[in-house]
C-alpha cells in the first residue's frame, strides 16, 4: 500500500472514531472534543491526498483546503466553547430585550 | 387589447374591485358600502348584457393570459358560461338588496360584504373559465371566500359548520386537483371545447381517463352536494339567510353542478363519456341523491334544513339531466340550473323573512303565517309549487323536459325518479302551505299583516316573479329555456 | 450595466454593513437597513443581468480555474438571490421594530444577520464544492449565533445542539469533498460533472455529502435540533431560519446533485431522499396540527414545506425543478410573514396560545389578514406562489406516472389547511368591546407586504419561471 493511502486510511478511522464518539457520548465537552478528533481525521485525509502523485512535489490544493478547514474548525470549536461557558455560568439576563408595546 | 379581450375580465373586476374597497371601508360607512355594492351589481349586469348580445351575434370574447408553461389563464364567454353569469349577476343584485336589509344593525358588515363580493367574483371566474386550470383556480377561490360567510356569526355552531364545510371542500379540492393535474399531464392542455378534447386519448388510456373522471366528479360533487358528499350543506344553514340564499341558489352548489356539466360536455364530450361507461354510474348517483335528498327533507323540522335537503335533491336533477345522454334531457338539466336557482332563492328569501319578522324557524310554527306575511308567503308558495312541478312555474318546464328526455334516451327508469321527486316534494311542501294559508294564526293579541321591510320583500317578490315568468314565457325567445336549447344543440352537433 | 460588479456587490454590501455595525454600534439598525437595501439592489442587478445574458461567471481576483475561485450566477441562483434579498429587507425592517433599539439583542442580531447574508449570497454564487463548504460554514456558524441571541438557557442550549449537528454535517461533507478531489483532481462543479463516473468512490462521496447536508438541511429524521431552535429564538431569527438562511444546505444539496451526481447514479438515491422528504411532510404536518403555540405551529409548517421541496429529487425534471425553486421563494415570503404575524400577536397579548386567540382579529385585523394570505400560500391554494409550485410538482408526478408523490403533496396540503384554519377560525368569534391599543402598524404592514408578495408570485409566475430557466438543466 502506498504510504499516502495508509495515512488516508488512518485519517478515515480517526474520522469514524470521532463521529461515533460525537453521537454516542452524552456530555457536551466530549462531543466537542470528538468533533475536533473527527476534523483532524479529515485533515489527515486531505494532507495524505496531497501526496498521492508518486513523484514530484505535493499538490498544494489540499493543503489550502486543510488550512481553511482548520480555521473553520477552530472557529466552530470556539463558538461551541463560548456557548458552553455561557450555559455553565447561567445566562445572566435582565428584562427581555424585545420591545413591549 | 380590444373590447373582446377586456370584457370578460371586466365582469370579474366589477365585483373584485368593490370587494377590495369594501374591506378597507370603515365599518360605519353603511351608505357608501351599499351604494358601492349596488353600483357594482348594476355594472356587472350591464357588462353581462353587452357580452350576451355579442355572443348571440357570434362575437368571440376571450381574455387569455400567459400563466404557466402549457397552461394559460383563459376567460371565455360561450353560451353556457353566459347562462351562469347572467343567473349570478341577476341574483347577486337581488341578494345584495336583501342582505343590506337583513343585516341592518349587525356587526362586521364590511367583512361580510367584502367576502360576499369576492364570492361573486369567484363565481364569475368559474362561469367564464375557458379551461380546466382556470376553472380550478376560481373554484378554490370560491371555497376560500365562502368560508368566512358561513362562519360569519362566530357562534360555536357556525364555527363547527365551517369546520365541516372545510373538511368536505378541501378534500374535494384535493381530488379535483389530482384529476386536473393528471389530465393536464396526460393531455398537455385541457381547454373547454364543445364536444370535449380528450377523445384521441381514449385509445391508450381508458382506465386512467375513467379514474380521472371519477376524481373530477367527486371533487366537484362535494360542492354540488351529490350523495354522500352533501354532509356540509345542512350544517351550513347556520349562516345568515343571504348566505344560504346565495350559496344554495347561485354560487357554491351551482358551481359544482356547472363544473360537472363542463367536464361531461366540454372536457370529455358526451360521446366519449358514454363510451367510457361513466355516464351510467353518474346518472345512478344523481338519481339516488334526488330521492335521498327529498326523503331527508321530509324528516327535517327546521325550515332551512328542509330547504337545504331539498336543494341536495334538486341540484341532482341537473346532474341527472346531464348524465342521461340526449339533447332533450340536456336541455332539462341545463335549464334547471336557472330554474332551481330562481325558485330556491325565493324560498330562502321567504324563509329569511319569516325568521326575521316572526321568528319562525321550524315547520310547526307556520300556522297562519300567510295572513300575517301575505307577500312573503305568496312568494314561498310559488317557489314551493315550482319545486313540486306545478305549471306554469319554471319547475314544471324542467320536469317536462327531463321526462321527455328520459324517454327519448331510453332511460325510462328516470321517470320513476321524477315521479318520486314530485311526490316527495309535495309531501314536504304542501303541509307547510296548508298550515300557512288555511290555519288560524298563532298570535298573541290582534295582529295586523306585518310584512318584512321593503328591502327584504322586494327581492323575494322579484325572484318569485321571475320563477313564474321563466316557466310561463318558456316558449319565447328570451327565456332560459331558449338559451338552454341553444346550448344543447351546440353540444350535440356532430 | 455590465461594468458594475453586481455579483461581488451582493457579497460585499452585507459584509460592509456587518463590519461597520460591529464598530458603530449605536447606528447598527440603520446601517443594517441601508446595507440590506443595497444588497437588494445588487441582487436585482444580478437578476437583470442573468435575464438578459444567461449564466454569468466571474473569476475573483482574475485568478482563473482550476485554482481560482469563480462566482457563477445562473437563473436559479439569480432568482433565489433576489427573492431572499427582498425577504431579507422586510425581515431587517421588522427586526428594527421588534428589538429594543440599542439593546444587547439588537447589537448582536444585526451584525450576525448581515454576516449570515454575506455567506448566503456567496453560497448562492459559488461554483465549486469547496467554496460551497466555506460559505455554508459561514452561514451555519452565524445562524448558530442568531439562535443564541435569545440569551436565555433554552436558546443557548438549542444553539449548542444545532452547532453540534452542524459540525458533524460539515465534517461528513468535507470528507466527501476530499474523496471527490482525490479521485478527480477538480473542485469546480461543472468540471466535476464532466468527469464523474459510477464507482465506489463516487457512491461514497455522494453518501457522505448527502448525509452531511441532510443533517444541516435538515432532512427527516435528522431534524432533532430544529423545533427547539425555532421555539427559543427571537421571531426575526425564526423568520430568517425558516425562510432564508435555513434553505442553504438544501440549495447546496440540489446544486451538487444537479451539477455533479445527477446523471451517473440513477434514481435510487433520489427516491430515498424523496421518501424521507415525504415522511417529513406528513410527520411535520400532523405535529403542526397538534401544537398549542402559534410559533411552534409555524415552525412545524416550515419543516413540512421543506420536506415538500425534497420531493424535487425523485421528480427531477425541468418542471419539477421550477416547482422546487418556486416553492423555495414562495415559502420564504409566506413563512416570514407568518412568523412576523405570530411575533406581533405575541408582543401585543403576551402569549401565542392558539386556543386563546378568539376574537383577537378585531384588535389585530391586519395581522390576521397577513397570516391568512400567507396561509393560503402555505396551503398551496390559488392564487398564490405556493399553488403554482404545488401544481408544477403534482403535474410532474403524474407525467412520470408516479402518483404517490402527488398524493403526499395533496395530503400535506389538506393537513396544512387543517392547521391554518385552526388559527384563523378564532378570528371570527365576536370580540368583547375592548380598548383599541395604540401601537405601531409597522410590523403588520411588513407581514402584509410579505404575504402579498407570496400572493403576487401566484399571479404572474411566468416571469420568475423564465428567470429560473436560464441555464437550468432539462
Amino acid at each position: 500500500m502506498p504510504p499516502w493511502l495508509a495515512y488516508a486510511a488512518s485519517g478515515v478511522s480517526l474520522f469514524a472514531v470521532g463521529m461515533s464518539a460525537l453521537v454516542l457520548h452524552g456530555e457536551v465537552m466530549r462531543k466537542i472534543l470528538a468533533a475536533n478528533v473527527s476534523a483532524s481525521g479529515v485533515f489527515l485525509v486531505l494532507v495524505a491526498l496531497a501526496r498521492r502523485a508518486p513523484k514530484g512535489p505535493p499538490d498544494p490544493v489540499p493543503h489550502a483546503l486543510v488550512l481553511t478547514g482548520i480555521v473553520v474548525s477552530v472557529s466552530a470549536t470556539a463558538l461551541a466553547l463560548a456557548l458552553v461557558r455561557q450555559l455553565r455560568h447561567g445566562a445572566q439576563l435582565g428584562p427581555s430585550d424585545e420591545r413591549r408595546r | 387589447m380590444t373590447a373582446e379581450n377586456v370584457l370578460p375580465v371586466g365582469v370579474l373586476l366589477s365585483s373584485l374591485v368593490p370587494a377590495l374597497i369594501i374591506f378597507l371601508l370603515p365599518e360605519q360607512r353603511h351608505g357608501t358600502r351599499t351604494a358601492l355594492n349596488l353600483f357594482a351589481a348594476v355594472t356587472k349586469l350591464v357588462l353581462t348584457a353587452v357580452i350576451g348580445w355579442g355572443v348571440v351575434h357570434h362575437r368571440r370574447y376571450e381574455t387569455r393570459v400567459r400563466f404557466l408553461p402549457g397552461a394559460d389563464l383563459v376567460l371565455h364567454a360561450d353560451p353556457f358560461s353566459l347562462l351562469f353569469v347572467t343567473l349570478s349577476a341577476v341574483l347577486w343584485l337581488a341578494t345584495t338588496i336583501y342582505a343590506v336589509g337583513y343585516l341592518e344593525g349587525s356587526p362586521q358588515r364590511s367583512r361580510f360584504f367584502g367576502f360576499f363580493s369576492l364570492c361573486v367574483a369567484s363565481t364569475m371566474g368559474i362561469a367564464l373559465a375557458g379551461n380546466l386550470l382556470t376553472f380550478f383556480i376560481f373554484y378554490e377561490m370560491l371555497t376560500l371566500s365562502t368560508y368566512p360567510l358561513v362562519v360569519h356569526r362566530g357562534t360555536p355552531e357556525s364555527l363547527h359548520a365551517g369546520d365541516v364545510y372545510l373538511a368536505y371542500t378541501m378534500t374535494g379540492a384535493a381530488l379535483l386537483f389530482a384529476g386536473t393535474a393528471s389530465l393536464y399531464a396526460l393531455a398537455g392542455s385541457v381547454e373547454f371545447v364543445a364536444g370535449g378534447s380528450v377523445g384521441p386519448l381514449v385509445a391508450g388510456h381508458r382506465g386512467a381517463l375513467m379514474l380521472i373522471f371519477f376524481a373530477l366528479v367527486a371533487g366537484l360533487g362535494v360542492k354540488a352536494a351529490l350523495f354522500p358528499l352533501h354532509g356540509w350543506l345542512p350544517l351550513a344553514m347556520v349562516a345568515p339567510a343571504p348566505v344560504s340564499a346565495l350559496l344554495h341558489a347561485v354560487a357554491v352548489v351551482k358551481a359544482g353542478a356547472f363544473g360537472i356539466t363542463r367536464v361531461v360536455y366540454d372536457v370529455y364530450g358526451v360521446r366519449v363519456a358514454e363510451e367510457l361507461g361513466v355516464m351510467r354510474p353518474l346518472a345512478f348517483v344523481a338519481a339516488a341523491t334526488v330521492v335521498f335528498g327529498s326523503v331527508m327533507a321530509l324528516a327535517q323540522r327546521d325550515l332551512k334544513r328542509r330547504l337545504a335537503y331539498s336543494t341536495v335533491s334538486q341540484v341532482s336533477l341537473i346532474v341527472l339531466g346531464v348524465a342521461i345522454v340526449g339533447t332533450v334531457s340536456t336541455i332539462g338539466g341545463v335549464v334547471h340550473l336557472v330554474h332551481q336557482g330562481l325558485m330556491k332563492i325565493t324560498l330562502f328569501f321567504a324563509a329569511g323573512n319569516l325568521a326575521e319578522k316572526l321568528h319562525v324557524t321550524r315547520v310547526d310554527q307556520m300556522r297562519g303565517v300567510g295572513r300575517r306575511m301575505p307577500l312573503t308567503m305568496l312568494a314561498f308558495t310559488i317557489g314551493a309549487l315550482g319545486m313540486i312541478g306545478v305549471p306554469p312555474i319554471a319547475g314544471f318546464v324542467t320536469k317536462w323536459y327531463l321526462g321527455i328526455g328520459a324517454i327519448e334516451a331510453g332511460a325510462s327508469w328516470a321517470i320513476a325518479i321524477l315521479a318520486a321527486s314530485t311526490a316527495l316534494n309535495a309531501a314536504y311542501f304542501l303541509p307547510l302551505l296548508r298550515d300557512a294559508w288555511f290555519e288560524p294564526a298563532e298570535t298573541q293579541g290582534g295582529i295586523l299583516a306585518e310584512e318584512a321591510t321593503l328591502s327584504l320583500v322586494l327581492p323575494t317578490v322579484f325572484t318569485a316573479t321571475l320563477s313564474i315568468a321563466a316557466g310561463a314565457l318558456a316558449a319565447s325567445g328570451v327565456s332560459p329555456l331558449a338559451w338552454a336549447k341553444l346550448i344543447a344543440t351546440r353540444e350535440y352537433q356532430p | 450595466m455590465r461594468g458594475v460588479p453586481w455579483l461581488e456587490l451582493t457579497i460585499l454590501a452585507p459584509l460592509c454593513g456587518a463590519l461597520l455595525g460591529l464598530v458603530l454600534q449605536r447606528a447598527v439598525a440603520v446601517l443594517a437597513l441601508v446595507s440590506s437595501l443595497s444588497t437588494a439592489v445588487a441582487s436585482a442587478g444580478v437578476a437583470v443581468l442573468v435575464a438578459r445574458h444567461g449564466t454569468i461567471r466571474r473569476s475573483v481576483g482574475a485568478w482563473e480555474l482550476p485554482l481560482g475561485i469563480q462566482l457563477r450566477a445562473d437563473g436559479l441562483a439569480a432568482l433565489v438571490l433576489v427573492a431572499f434579498a427582498v425577504v431579507g429587507v422586510f425581515i431587517t425592517a421588522y427586526a428594527m421594530v421588534h428589538f429594543e433599539p440599542g439593546s444587547r439583542a439588537a447589537r448582536s442580531f444585526f451584525p450576525l444577520w448581515l454576516f449570515a447574508w454575506t455567506g448566503l449570497d456567496a453560497l448562492l454564487l459559488s461554483s465549486d464544492v469547496f467554496n460551497l463548504y466555506v460559505t455554508l460554514e459561514l452561514t451555519t456558524l452565524t445562524s448558530v449565533g442568531l439562535v443564541a441571541t435569545g440569551g436565555d438557557p433554552a436558546a443557548l442550549s438549542s444553539a449548542l445542539r444545532y452547532l453540534l449537528f452542524a459540525m458533524a454535517g460539515s465534517l461528513l461533507y468535507l470528507l466527501g469533498v476530499a474523496l471527490l478531489y482525490g479521485a478527480h483532481g477538480v473542485l469546480d462543479l461543472d468540471l466535476l460533472g464532466a468527469v464523474v463516473t459510477r464507482g465506489p468512490v463516487t457512491w461514497g462521496a455522494l453518501a457522505l455529502i448527502t448525509c452531511g447536508l441532510a443533517l444541516k438541511a435538515p432532512l427527516f429524521p435528522l431534524h432533532g435540533w430544529l423545533p427547539a431552535a425555532y421555539a427559543s429564538a427571537p421571531v426575526p431569527v425564526s423568520a430568517l431560519l425558516s425562510g432564508v438562511v435555513g434553505k442553504c444546505s438544501l440549495y447546496v444539496l440540489v446544486r451538487i446533485w444537479l451539477g455533479v451526481f445527477g446523471v451517473p447514479l440513477g434514481r435510487a438515491p433520489a427516491v430515498l431522499i424523496g421518501v424521507l422528504g415525504a415522511a417529513g411532510v406528513l410527520w411535520a404536518s400532523i405535529v403542526a396540527c397538534r401544537q398549542q403555540r402559534l410559533k411552534l405551529l409555524v415552525a412545524y409548517s416550515s419543516i413540512a414545506q421543506l420536506g415538500t421541496i425534497f420531493l424535487v429529487f425523485p421528480l427531477m425534471g425541468r418542471a419539477a425543478f421550477a416547482g422546487g425553486a418556486y416553492l423555495v421563494i414562495s415559502h420564504a415570503c409566506a413563512a416570514a410573514a407568518m412568523f412576523i404575524a405570530a411575533g406581533t400577536i405575541e408582543q401585543v397579548v403576551g402569549h401565542d396560545e392558539i386556543d386563546r386567540l378568539d376574537g383577537l382579529a378585531h384588535r389585530l385585523p391586519l395581522t390576521f389578514v397577513a397570516f391568512a394570505l400567507a396561509g393560503v400560500s402555505a396551503m398551496g391554494m390559488p392564487p398564490s406562489g405556493g399553488f403554482v409550485a404545488k401544481w408544477l410538482l403534482v403535474r410532474t408526478a403524474f407525467e412520470l406516472h408516479e402518483w404517490w408523490w402527488a398524493a403526499v403533496i395533496l395530503i400535506g396540503g389538506l393537513l396544512s389547511a387543517a392547521y391554518v384554519f385552526r388559527v384563523l377560525r378564532g378570528a371570527f368569534v365576536p370580540a368583547p368591546i375592548t380598548e383599541t391599543i395604540r401601537r405601531s402598524r409597522a410590523s403588520d404592514l411588513l407581514a402584509l407586504g410579505l404575504a402579498l408578495l407570496a400572493l403576487a408570485l401566484g399571479l404572474a409566475p411566468d416571469l420568475p419561471l423564465a428567470l429560473a430557466a436560464q441555464g437550468a438543466p432539462s
